[in-house]
């Protein structure tokens, strides 16, 4: 194991975070903060409660996960498409490392960032309302599992993607959406059954779902189901990451 | 002695159907410094990004140090130093880290000592805080070489390391280049300056279209398929060579003022004392006499049309 190589990665990439700490720290949180003030205070105010607990702390869960799934696809998607763009790309590959070595070192490094950055929404959400995590240690468990497969899923598209475009495609058009449907901001039970129906095809839900449940214990699905559902997504995802180092699929061709 | 790296029947097939190497085959010796000539699209940067491991090889097998640069990657890469063609940089970092970065993924414990040697060695010290963004084209590029050497390789893969680099500074680079030969480095170098190669290469294989067309010593290369040429230039002018000096294969030029002959100077006879007697007997006055020697971009010209 070179581990010298998967710290140079990392520390490199942690490094690019701080000289661009107001576009990947400061950012999220000034958003985040303004869904509180707007759907939290302005519009929460309205909705009594949800599943018994009030609307501003409802939606906490759900505004955390959408910070950390988007961040972590960008900072991952960013941090390989950019050497490849730029083409110093030329000596990751030509370097002793192994392609694991070289996804611990950019997918940690994108997974660490929305770690800190989930943990600092939490803080900063809990200014805004009173906050109580009923098990913190499936909290972080979700937090962490999440962080790292959607930094796989954006250490994927930094891969495919061949133009700034492509890169910005898949989060913008299937994330996002995806995400905003998947419960942030309401509980599935809320809906229609026939939506409902459909609502449960999102993987983000599952996500969600088990994330909330281990603040308040309230879920939409099972949280079991949550945790085989985010699991089967890293699997599939590092399935992927195989099959593309194994071909040198945009990389060595 | 063992080659320090050996390329056995590589092929090179891009998706596209393009055959970017035929079945090269080539050994570099420890220590020596290889000069890789071709005209631009021959191949040459295919061959060493497979070597370095950055393409996949198609057919063949390589091995660098007797290691398999597929089964023994590791060993193999720890090997090499890679500077490529195109000025690659991360704008917004510094000399210094950036090397130190080159390092560590190298696998190699910090050794400050060494990179300041480096960045002495290439007259970058003194720049070792700026970022590589502020640089000029010729700093970027000696960055780029002390990347390369901040993990000590054996091997160094030069890709036209002074294209657009003033003479003083290709200079400079030709200083480094020999002192890490010295030192026992081995270099490979492609270049579109032949001159760099006569100066600096022990040995020249010439690629083109994807094939190999030779590989030889400098010195015998240039020995081999180098010419003389005399320079006659007359007093008089001429309409054509004179039937009695035929069996020269005489070349009128200079509208018939000057006549040219082609000798081996390594021959056993050069024939110049036999031309200058009949050149006085067919009653040719002589203003002067020149002789020139086919530099290697001559002889690299006509091998490459040859083909």
């Amino acid at each position: 194991m070179n581990y010298r190589a998967i710290g140079a990665i990392y520390k490199f990439e942690m490094a690019r975070t701080w000289r661009t700490i107001l576009q990947s720290i400061v950012s999220p949180v000034v958003s985040t903060s303004l869904y509180f003030v707007v759907f939290g205070a302005a519009i929460g105010s309205r909705i009594s409660q949800v599943e018994g607990v009030g609307y501003g702390t409802f939606i906490v869960p759900g505004l955390v996960m959408l910070s950390v799934l988007t961040q972590s696809i960008a900072n991952a998607s960013f941090g390989i498409y950019f050497p490849k763009f730029v083409g110093t790309i030329y000596e990751i590959l030509s370097a002793p490392i192994s392609y694991f070595e070289i996804v611990l070192g950019y997918v940690g490094a994108a997974a660490t960032k929305s770690i800190v950055l989930g943990l600092i929404i939490l803080a900063t959400a809990g200014l805004f309302v009173p906050l109580h995590i009923h098990h913190p240690v499936w909290m972080l468990t979700f937090l962490v599992l999440t962080a790292v497969t959607f930094s796989l899923f954006g250490f994927i598209i930094g891969i495919w993607a061949d133009g700034f475009e492509k890169l910005q495609m898949i989060p913008m058009l299937v994330v996002t959406p995806l995400t905003f449907l998947g419960g942030s901001f309401y509980s599935v039970s809320m809906l229609p059954p026939a939506w409902r129906t459909i609502t449960l095809l999102n993987p983000v839900v599952y996500l969600i779902s088990g994330f909330r449940w281990s603040f308040y214990e309230i879920a939409d699905v099972n949280v079991e189901v949550s945790l085989g559902m985010t699991v089967a997504f890293l699997v599939a995802c590092l399935v992927i990451v195989a099959w593309i180092f194994k071909t040198g699929y945009r990389l060595k061709n | 002695m063992s080659p320090v790296i050996s390329v056995a029947n590589l092929s090179k097939t891009y998706g596209s159907g393009f055959k970017a190497l035929k079945n090269i085959n080539l050994e570099i010796d420890k220590g020596e410094i290889f000069a890789l000539l071709g005209p631009n699209g021959a191949g040459k940067t295919t061959l060493i990004s497979i070597i370095c491991g950055i393409a996949n090889l198609s057919e063949g097998k390589v091995t660098v140090g007797g290691y398999d640069i597929n089964a023994d990657y590791r060993a193999a890469r720890s090997m090499i130093g890679l500077v490529p063609q195109e000025l690659h940089t991360d704008a917004f970092e510094s000399v210094w880290s950036t090397v130190s970065f080159s390092r560590g993924l190298f696998g190699k414990p910090k050794h400050p000592a060494h990179i300041e040697k480096v960045l002495k060695d290439l007259s970058l010290w003194d720049k070792k805080d700026n970022k590589i963004i502020t640089l000029s084209g010729g700093m970027k590029r000696r960055v780029m070489i002390a990347k390369a050497l901040s993990h000590e390789p054996q091997i160094l893969f030069l890709d036209e390391p002074t294209a657009g680099v003033d003479v003083e500074l290709r200079k400079g680079m030709w200083e480094v280049v020999r002192a890490l030969r010295a030192s026992g480095v081995t270099i490979i170098l492609t270049t579109h300056y032949i001159e760099e190669a006569e100066e600096m290469a022990d040995r020249i294989g010439v690629i083109n279209r994807g094939e190999s067309i030779l590989v030889e010593d400098k010195a015998r290369l240039m020995d081999k398929l180098g010419k003389k040429r005399l320079t006659v230039h007359l007093q008089g002018r001429l309409d054509a060579v004179p039937p009695a000096l035929a069996p020269y294969n005489l070349e009128l030029c200079d509208e018939g003022r000057a006549l040219i002959y082609d000798y081996d100077s390594k021959g056993e006879r050069t024939g110049i004392t036999s031309l200058l007697g009949d050149l006085r007997s067919a009653g040719l006055r002589m203003a002067d006499l020149e002789t020139s020697q086919s530099s290697l971009e001559d002889i690299f010209v006509s091998l490459v049309h040859a083909q």
